[in-house]
């Protein structure tokens, strides 16, 4: 244990993701013989990233006005959405190249252990985005885990009787994984040979 | 197959060993407590991921240390190959194949084929049906790696679905009347069919493989006319042992259906591979709790024998290892044992004094103490 401040900071960064005890006090000390520029920068980093980001109205991706990049650009089609779990994963969708259409992020995945259920998720939003009829098709890019797979079927039951074209990602992604850690060559196949469920 | 040496660091009493084996007979002799079963713990550990000692890994990491490593290199058709495992509690475990990572650690399943028979294994036959299910999967890993994986989607599975109905459960008692969220569990229970009916399946393929297997074994080794039976008894109605995998998912499904309200009202799945049993009679009666000591004695071994008549009818004669077990076993039985294994490609056999080995057994000798093992 150390004393005030340099606790603190070990502390704060322990509670991030991936982080450990040994990571976070190696952090710290970086932190601390760090020029005093370079750390303000981090911080108004931090700080401005909870001012500034939002979550789009629409589909729920990161966004720094109402509407994200994707939702306000006016070539990408309104008839094909893809349902993802996390931001990440529309970035990672986007690096492949192969989707034109919109996203409409979940905010994670049905998770009883965890206390996650429908009503946690933008599920509701979802149902209401397609109530206009403008979407065709459906793509559901959640994660190839149990968790994802569930979460996937769940929404094929929910959406059937609007008579959508609903499709899930081909196999051939690591099972068990998270569709972010798929490259780009591995999901872009994926995508391609998506098939109706 | 056989394991032409091992290497532990920080595995259970061992700071760093290296064992050199040779095909055949290894007799590894020391007295009580000097990490004789130590050794082959290891060694079934790389070939199954689990101790058939302990459910976790912290035992299996010397006191003090963080971490255990296990080197092992398996000669198979005049190839040697390196399987290198790194245990870790707390941590995934990582592991190497011939030098290179492997994505999940469960890819090493299969490398090292292995077949151990040991004290503990009289729980098969007196335990609870949760052993008996642990045999049949593991010898369904061993054959076909691809298993571990259908077991670990449905443990995930059904962990998900006991959570869901634990909190419908809870919802319930403390006078929600929300009922707690039940709306996923037609989801739950389609998954945990389909996951569920491959392994029930793959199950009864195997047991129909086995049986005979067994029979022929324990006749062999106790020299007596009852019959050794087994049969694959599933914990929901199956129409029959050769219904297609898609009329035991419907079947399932439709147990589960059928299990629902008793299942909200316990918060637990009470219908599956799960609660399926593997039952084990003997002559006219069920060995658990009528078998005598030495029956139930001679029926383990006959489990563990016909597996390994099972992986070497497969085509690759599995590694067997006879953990402390000739002390338990009468003269004759032990003769006996000794003359079906002894032409198997290697055994390895750990006792407290050389008297307890059968002459047929009796070949490279190791003597383990002192944190050591010398040959010779
Ligand atoms: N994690 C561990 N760290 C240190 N010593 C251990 C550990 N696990 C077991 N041991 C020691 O190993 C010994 C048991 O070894 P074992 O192989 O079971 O003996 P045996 O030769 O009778 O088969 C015991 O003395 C026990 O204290
Ligand atoms: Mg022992
Ligand atoms: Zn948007």
């Amino acid at each position: 244990m150390y004393e005030g401040a340099i606790q603190d900071l070990i502390d704060e960064l322990g509670r991030l993701p991936g982080v450990g005890p040994k990571s976070a006090q190696r952090i710290a000390f970086h932190v601390l013989s760090s020029d005093p520029s370079d750390v303000k920068r981090l911080a108004q980093a931090l700080t401005r990233v909870k001012e500034l980001v939002r979550f789009c109205t629409r589909c729920f991706n990161v966004a720094e006005s109402d509407l994200c990049r994707i939702c306000r650009d006016p070539r990408r089609s309104d008839e094909v959405y893809c349902v993802v779990e996390e931001p990440k994963d529309v970035v990672a969708i986007e690096r492949t190249g192969e989707f034109r259409g919109r996203y409409h992020v979940l905010g994670g995945a049905i998770n009883p252990l965890e206390g996650v259920g429908p009503d946690n998720l933008k599920v509701r939003e979802l149902m209401m985005r397609l109530a206009d009829g403008t979407c065709k098709e459906l793509i559901l890019a959640t994660d190839p885990n149990t968790e994802g797979e569930a979460t996937a079927t769940y929404l094929a039951l929910l959406v059937k009787p609007m008579g959508l074209n609903v499709t899930r990602l081909a196999s051939g992604l690591p099972v068990g994984g998270d569709l972010e850690y798929a490259d780009e060559i591995t999901l872009g196949r994926a995508f391609e040979g998506r098939r109706a469920v | 197959m056989y394991v032409r040496g091992l290497e532990l660091v920080d595995f259970r009493s061992y700071e760093r060993v290296v064992v050199e084996f040779g095909p055949g007979a290894c007799v590894l002799v020391g007295p009580n407590g000097v990490g004789k079963t130590n050794l082959v713990e290891a060694l079934a550990y790389v070939a199954t991921l689990e101790s058939h000692r302990v459910a976790t890994d912290a035992p299996l990491v010397r006191f003090g240390a963080t971490r255990a490593v296990v080197r092992c290199a398996v000669v198979h058709e005049e190839r040697e190959l390196l399987v290198e495992l790194s245990i870790e509690p707390g941590k995934a475990n990582k592991a190497r194949l011939g030098r290179s990572p492997v994505t999940r650690t469960r890819d090493i399943l299969g490398a090292l084929k292995l077949v151990l028979f040991a004290p503990e294994d009289l729980s098969l036959i007196r335990g609870d049906p949760s052993e008996r299910r642990r045999l049949l999967d593991e010898l369904l890993v061993a054959r076909q790696p691809r298993f571990a994986g259908v077991r670990s989607d449905y443990d995930r599975v059904l962990k998900q679905r006991n959570a869901l109905l634990r909190s419908a459960y809870l919802a319930r008692k403390t006078g929600g009347n929300r009922g707690g969220d039940l709306s996923t569990l037609d989801v739950w229970d389609t998954h945990l069919a389909q996951h569920g009916a491959q392994l029930v399946r793959a199950r009864l393929d195997l047991v129909a493989a086995l049986a005979p297997h067994v029979a022929k074994a324990y006749a062999a080794v106790s020299a007596s006319r009852s019959d050794a039976r087994i049969a694959y008894s599933p914990s929901f109605p199956v129409p029959d042992a050769s219904s297609a995998q898609a009329d035991i998912e419907q079947a399932l499904l439709t147990a589960l259906g059928e299990a629902r309200k008793q299942e909200v009202e316990r918060g637990v799945t009470l219908v599956g591979p799960h609660r399926d049993e593997l039952t084990l009679t003997l002559g006219e009666l069920p060995a658990k709790g009528y078998a005598s000591h030495g029956e139930s004695w001679s029926y383990a071994l006959a489990l563990r024998l016909a597996a390994y008549d099972l992986l070497r009818d497969d085509g690759v004669e599995p590694v067997l290892v006879l953990d402390d077990v000739f002390a338990e076993l009468d003269v004759g039985r032990r003769e006996r044992l000794a003359e079906l294994v002894s032409g198997a490609s290697q055994v390895i056999v750990t006792c407290a004094v050389d008297d307890d080995v059968p002459r047929a057994l009796r070949g490279a000798r190791y003597e383990v103490g002192g944190g050591e093992v010398r040959h010779g």
